[in-house]
């Protein structure tokens, strides 16, 4: 099992759901967020291009993030998810740095925290919280080992990007483009 | 826009990634708005979940509110079966929990009163809030007669005012709905088909073969319906053309973008149908059976030729007639989109004329992949006596002007308001119930002159928005999760209705609007027209009348219907009756002509800005509804301030930098009260600027969004009224940016 995502880039109009979702199904506080929107805009008037993503934690195969923790607090569980064990983790922040998606941030409450792809969903059947709200359906989710997962169809009729692939960390998001 | 970094510099080009906005990493509130007591998830089955429809915005959506066991609300999730949503609430509806959580929320109701000269509010009991309120109602009835008492509304709270305005005889009710927003597209259509548009909006995005967009920027509206049918025509390689001065995100989505002049948009259409008769390449049986006036329409538009447009609209005439020929193609699976904000420039019915006229020459009304049927549940009204007759109301003012007016004109119930215009009938009080006019009403002027000349305003709101600042008595609606409203039933392809139930007892001392509405009926002595307790009772023998039930409702949310009204669209050689005066779709306006407006729409050219003036152009961002959501805790951290967007060559030309704050001042000389971040981009013409509208806020007690951001609405003050309809045209004001702080800071 090997758990990713997919975001049609040809499709997200960035408002910013998938946002609001995560933050109301995993209680995080206002101010912080585990998932973010980036809006790039290439070219001069009137040839301009504007490409809108909805970021998250890559769950990467190569994940630096766990790699330098120095308690085990970070850790990769079924499917590839990188997790974070809050009780473990004493908020150094070394995780912080060693991500090059920016993907993690310090909890007010002394731990760092970060996207879970909702395990705790995946658990009882349903798909994660971004995913189930998205508008404009953008988000496909599922395991890349199984052929007719959302994700798997998604990809294969597609051409796609991974952010930062010189990083070496193996994302598993996957930007369609 | 929630971003995980610091703002990035753009490069000189202004092109370049860039992450927009500044995340808020404020500790503010944090304690109180996050449920720091268990840290992770709480799952579903631990929770109840309680049906609602959204009033975070027009579309309501149906979804379930969840509470936890403690009496938080955590999340508001979309009905699956409610065709509104599909599901997927929007951004805002998923933020409709901060509505509920903001400590900014008005509270109790207040009273202003004046000590050692100095007026402010005190707090005050219910009884004697809704006792001073039904005085004023009776002192004007009987100084003045109950038609001196106006209503500014909108949304649920407002359907409730309404029936005690009617109960109490006065039909002077205006909300912005009309005149500052939809209402020449109904007038447009009304005038072609014989049927307004009307909301939701019946266009068949997803099975639609393309998908032409005037300035109406689907994605940054989060009307979400038409959000979610747009990405399923995406998906399914529908092509989508769309018209803005703006690389708006709906443009950004397309396979062509026509960057045009702004206040052009009517020779564009023009030279649409011109391409359209000229090539060919029309709907012939649709128009020859449906249709009346296409040989005057064909002479009409004989020398409108792509390249007369294009001096007009800076459009490449090959492009201009490429997509008219990509419509034809797509004919009749296409939809020419009317768009929901549409007062620009004062020849807006027009303009709209010329949209349908469009549809009309590709075959789309009624056909599927352009416009379908609507149908709607009609609920039975609760039993109650007949409203009285009232003697005169707003239109009685207007001496035959704009008569295709429907509903209230807002403006002109201000103009009543204040005895300098002379107006016959005059308006001595108010009651503004869900709709923050300093905000949304251009010529801020022009309504603090009537704010100050009534006798009388009472104001009904969820929080302390900028009207409330004006009220002699403010009174706190608790939100759309503590409370019952009436059913929804709005018209789409299935019928359906939805049930708004409370989540929880009204927080702090607020009340439901339904409540307000008949305690003052019942002290003005218009118990017969509140013939029940609860509104529980109303709603159950509605429900039991359609065949259903509260307790059914509240187990299902969403309840659809068979359509009675036969197909969603026409069937192959159908004969069908328009409801115009001839039956038939009127591509020359007889209602139009007889009133002694032009049958067919003509282009006027508009006033251009002058040498260091920008028109300034507003819009939508998706994770905020007008001005009402900008101090939702949620939502403020998604977006907590709009910026302006200025093209790179104008941002050379001022020496101003991307994120540098600049003050605005307009034609009229009117700057801004607060200065707004510049947001360099080449996504802008350079002849124009950009705003979000809804910020700007100038009451403190909004704490998170006082002060952050520029209103629009005050620096629109050259308003283009609609001479059919009284639409307030707004795009006609240009800005200038002022780089030092020019005033002293304005007290709130």
């Amino acid at each position: 099992m090997r758990y990713a995502m997919a975001i049609d880039t040809k499709k997200c109009v960035g408002c910013g759901d998938c946002v609001v979702a995560c933050q109301t199904e995993n209680n995080v506080p206002i101010g912080f967020c585990r998932d973010w929107i980036v809006e790039n805009v290439s070219g001069s008037y009137p040839n301009v291009e504007v490409e809108l993503r909805s970021e998250r934690c890559n769950h990467c195969d190569n994940s630096p993030c766990v790699r330098c923790c120095p308690t085990g607090a970070s850790h990769v569980i079924e499917g590839g998810i990188v997790k974070v064990t809050h009780d473990e983790c004493i908020g150094c922040g070394a995780c912080i740095q060693s991500c090059p998606y920016d993907a993690r941030y310090s909890h007010p409450d002394g731990y760092v925290d970060k996207c879970t792809f909702c395990d705790h969903r995946l658990a009882k059947g349903q798909t994660t919280a971004c995913v189930a709200v998205c508008p404009t359906n953008c988000l496909y989710f599922g395991d890349l080992e199984d052929p007719n997962s959302d994700v798997s169809k998604a990809l294969k009729n597609r051409s796609w990007k991974v952010l930062a692939p010189e990083a070496g960390t193996k994302p598993q998001l996957y930007f369609l483009t | 826009m929630k971003t995980r970094r610091d703002f990035i510099k753009i490069s000189a080009a202004g092109a370049g990634a860039a992450t927009l906005g500044l995340s808020s990493l404020s500790w503010k509130g944090v304690s109180s708005l996050y449920a720091s007591n268990d840290r992770g998830p709480v799952s579903e089955e631990e929770m109840t979940a309680h049906s609602t429809y959204c009033e975070v915005c027009f579309w309501k959506c149906a979804g379930w509110t969840y509470v936890d066991k403690k009496g938080n609300i955590r999340k508001i999730i979309g009905n699956e079966n409610d065709p509104h949503c599909n599901g997927r609430l929007c951004p805002r509806g998923t933020g409709g929990v901060g509505m509920y959580n903001d400590e900014d929320r008005l509270k109790t109701p207040l009273i202003r009163e004046t000590v050692n000269g100095k007026q402010q509010f005190r707090k005050a009991s219910w009884d004697e809030a809704l006792d001073l309120v039904a005085s004023k109602m009776a002192e004007v009835k009987e100084r003045h007669g109950p038609e001196a008492f106006a209503l500014f509304n909108h949304g649920a709270p407002g359907s409730h005012f309404k029936h005690l305005f009617h109960a109490y005889g006065s039909g002077n009710e205006g909300e912005p709905a009309w005149a500052q927003c939809r209402g020449p597209r109904e007038v447009g259509f009304g005038a072609t088909f014989g049927s307004w548009v009307g909301s939701p909006e019946p266009t068949d995005i997803r099975d639609t073969r393309c998908l032409v967009l005037i300035g109406s920027h689907i994605g940054e509206n989060m009307h979400n319906g038409q959000v979610q049918e747009m990405s399923t025509a995406i998906d399914r390689g529908a092509t989508i053309i769309t018209v803005d001065p703006r690389l708006s995100t709906a443009a950004s989505k397309s396979n062509y973008w026509l960057p045009i002049k702004p206040s052009t948009d009517i020779a564009l259409l023009l030279s649409w149908i011109h391409v359209l008769i000229y090539e060919n390449l029309y709907d012939k049986e649709y128009i020859g059976k449906y249709a009346m006036g296409f040989e005057q329409l064909k002479e009409h538009v004989k020398d409108m030729t792509p390249e007369w447009a294009y001096g007009i609209t800076t459009l490449d005439p090959d492009l201009i007639r490429k997509t008219a020929r990509e419509m034809a193609a797509a004919s009749p699976s296409v939809i020419v989109h009317p768009g929901r904000h549409v007062v620009w420039y004062g020849d807006d019915s027009q303009r709209e004329r010329a949209i349908a006229i469009l549809n009309a020459l590709l075959g789309s009304w009624g056909r599927r992949g352009g416009f379908y049927f609507k149908e709607a549940v009609k609920v039975p009204k609760f039993p109650q006596p007949e409203y009285p007759h009232h003697k005169w109301d707003w239109k009685d003012n207007l001496d035959g002007k704009y008569p295709l007016s429907a509903m209230g004109i807002t403006t002109e119930l201000l103009k009543a308001s204040i005895p300098e215009f002379n107006y016959k009938h005059q308006i001595k009080s108010w009651i503004v119930a869900g709709t923050n006019l300093p905000l949304t009403i251009p010529d801020k002027e022009l309504f603090k002159m009537a704010a100050q000349s009534v006798d009388f305003i009472a104001v009904v709101d969820t929080m302390p928005m900028d009207i409330t600042a004006y009220a002699d008595v403010v009174l706190p609606e608790c939100t759309y999760l503590e409370r019952y409203d009436y059913i929804r039933s709005a018209p789409h392809r299935e019928p359906s209705i939805a049930l708004r139930a409370p989540a929880l007892k009204p927080k702090y001392e607020t009340k439901p609007a339904w409540w307000i509405a008949k305690q003052l009926g019942e002290r003005l002595g218009l118990g017969e027209y509140y013939n029940y307790d609860d509104i529980e009772e109303v709603l159950e023998w509605q429900l039991n009348k359609l065949g259903s039930s509260l307790e059914e409702m509240k187990k299902l949310g969403v309840k659809k219907f068979p359509r009675k009204s036969g197909g969603l669209y026409l069937q192959d050689g159908e004969d069908y009756e328009f409801n115009t005066s001839t039956g038939k779709i009127e591509l020359y306006s007889l209602e139009f002509e007889d009133l002694g407006f032009d049958p067919m729409p003509k282009f006027t050219r508009h006033p251009q800005p002058e040498e260091g003036f920008y028109r300034l152009i507003y819009g939508r961002a998706p994770m905020h509804t007008f001005s009402r959501t900008s101090n939702n805790p949620n939502l403020w951290d998604l977006m907590d301030s709009n910026s302006v967007w200025v093209n790179p060559k104008v941002a050379d030309l001022w020496d101003i930098r991307n994120g540098q704050k600049v003050w605005l001042q307009n034609q009229d000389g009117v700057v801004s009260t607060f200065p707004v971040k510049v947001r360099v981009t080449e996504r802008i013409r350079w002849d124009s600027v950009y705003m979000v509208h809804g910020f700007g806020h100038t009451n403190k007690k909004l704490t998170r969004t006082y002060g952050h951001g520029a209103s629009d609405s005050e620096l629109i003050t050259n308003v283009m009224i609609d001479p059919l309809m009284g639409g307030t045209g707004m795009r006609g004001n240009f800005v200038t940016f002022i780089k030092e702080k020019p005033i002293e800071e304005v007290e709130s």
